[in-house]
């Protein structure tokens, strides 16, 4: 019992340990890789140029990807987390498919048994996505006709529609006390200023913070 | 200068490498978080299900990522956009990030990169237009997952209320982003449809593996509702005509 105890308490202090350094590798990797192109290559950005396009995006996404840290360490974990920021594609499959683990395992977020489910989650999302889009694009050339198929493009093009319908309702069943007034803010917000759309990422905090908000006030009233 | 294509195998070398660095992390991960599940007492069958439902729900998502891959591709070649979409940030942040830096340098994405300094300056600003996450979570995460936890051991009903409130905060952002479209008239209103549809669809799958008790059903129900939404989408877009 005591030595199973001290080995849980090593996994979760490990995490933070093994997390740091593979992050740190895929930091370094992930700057050799552009560094050695232009080495390899002899071709340097112009400084004008890289600035140019650098400041067109850091601004909006360097703010995306700071707010997501402290909106999805929370959800994920630090397993999940420190796996999820180094193979990307959060808000659309890693913390949904996080969200199905931990419902199907019935574990809670922010304990040992939602952390380590919502690790397995991630880590399996992640080697079944690359496996498809590696397996995709080596096999382009014969399955390109059917992805571009026209008959096919309204189901790619509905894949958030379709993922955060059941989505909400697997949440929303969980309290819908607490979902009504981020999502009566966020409908109104979307349906009067459509242009937002693609700035979901900058609005998910905005609708965390309501969602927070509310939920503090109605435990508060006793009304949860 | 040596020859340049955004095809050569040296790119695809580059990009198969950070593609295993990827994988080799997720496999060390879910064999420790794995090991540790089996440790804590967890049922492996469950442990299974877990993972088969994650492997599902991530067929259509992968294949949409996949698509974003041939979309990069016209001007990038495909090693590049590979490599880019296995690691972080996703094609919303790639695809403006590429065309930011093409149109700095007085390119375009809509013709295939042949100069090395466009390709370098397009590949060094999707590198460093989204490096935060990288240098800033190994310094936040404990302070970040420590005040969670601090939250739940002061009051663990609250601490379930917050994380509750912070899932549907972030599913709140995306329900609203559904409804964009409703001022273009019927055709914006697809996704809602589809939406719809997919809810319906998991409600109804909720209620018969809960009063059927079908364990199976529950590991399944989510990525059935979402891939018969998207199925469903085909014969609502052809019926509205979008």
């Amino acid at each position: 019992m005591m030595e199973t105890m001290n080995k849980t308490k090593d996994y979760f202090s490990r995490i933070y340990i093994y997390g740091r350094i593979w992050m740190l590798a895929a930091l370094a990797l992930f700057m050799a890789v552009p560094a050695f192109l232009s080495i390899y290559y002899d071709a340097w950005p112009h400084f004008h140029e890289f600035f140019l396009g650098f400041i067109g995006v850091a601004p909006t996404f360097w703010t995306v990807a700071i707010i997501e840290m402290f909106t999805y360490i929370p959800m994920l974990g630090v397993g999940g987390s420190y796996l999820g920021f180094v193979t990307g594609n959060l808000s659309n499959l890693k913390v949904p498919c996080a969200i199905n683990a931990m419902s199907i395992a019935k574990a809670e977020a922010g304990t040992k048994e939602g952390e380590v489910v919502s690790t397995i989650a991630i880590a399996i999302s992640s080697i079944v996505t690359t496996l498809i889009i590696t397996l995709g694009v080596f096999l382009l050339f014969w399955i390109r006709p059917v992805l571009e198929a026209p008959v096919l493009a309204p189901a790619f093009a509905n894949i958030l529609p379709a993922l955060f319908g059941a989505l909400g309702v697997v949440m929303i069943s969980r309290g819908w006390k607490i979902a009504v007034a981020p999502i009566v803010f966020m409908l109104a917000l979307f349906i009067f200023v459509p242009g937002l759309a693609s700035m979901v990422g900058i609005l998910v905090p905005a609708g965390v913070v309501i969602a927070v908000l509310s939920a503090r006030l109605l435990y508060k009233k006793g009304w949860l | 200068m040596t020859e340049f294509n955004v095809n050569s195998p040296l790119i695809y070398a580059v990009a198969a490498i950070v593609v295993v660095f990827v994988v080799s992390q997720s496999v060390f991960f879910l064999i420790r978080a794995w090991k540790q599940a089996k440790m804590m007492g967890m049922d492996q069958t469950k442990l299974r299900r877990i993972a088969t439902s994650s492997a599902i729900f991530t067929i259509a998502p992968a294949i949409a990522i996949l698509l974003g891959i041939i979309t990069l591709s016209n001007a990038l070649g495909l090693p590049t956009p590979w490599m880019r979409l296995s690691i972080l940030g996703s094609i919303t942040y790639e695809l403006p990030a590429a065309e930011m830096a093409a149109t700095a340098t007085g390119e375009s994405l809509s013709v295939r990169i042949t100069d090395p300094r466009v390709y370098t300056t397009i590949l060094w600003v999707m590198t460093l237009g989204i490096i935060p996450s990288l240098f800033l979570a190994p310094f936040f995460m404990k302070k970040i997952q420590s005040g969670v936890v601090k939250v739940g051991a002061k009051d663990k009903k609250w601490g379930e209320i917050f994380m509750t409130a912070l899932f549907l905060g972030m599913i709140s952002a995306f329900l609203g982003m559904i409804f964009s479209r409703t001022s273009e008239g019927i055709t914006g209103w697809i996704p809602v449809f589809v939406m719809l549809c997919s809810a319906v669809l998991m409600a109804v799958l909720g209620i018969i593996y809960k009063k059927g008790k079908i364990a199976w059903l529950e590991n399944y129900a989510l990525p059935l509702s979402m891939l018969s939404a998207m199925a469903l989408s085909i014969p609502i877009t052809r019926w509205i005509g979008g």
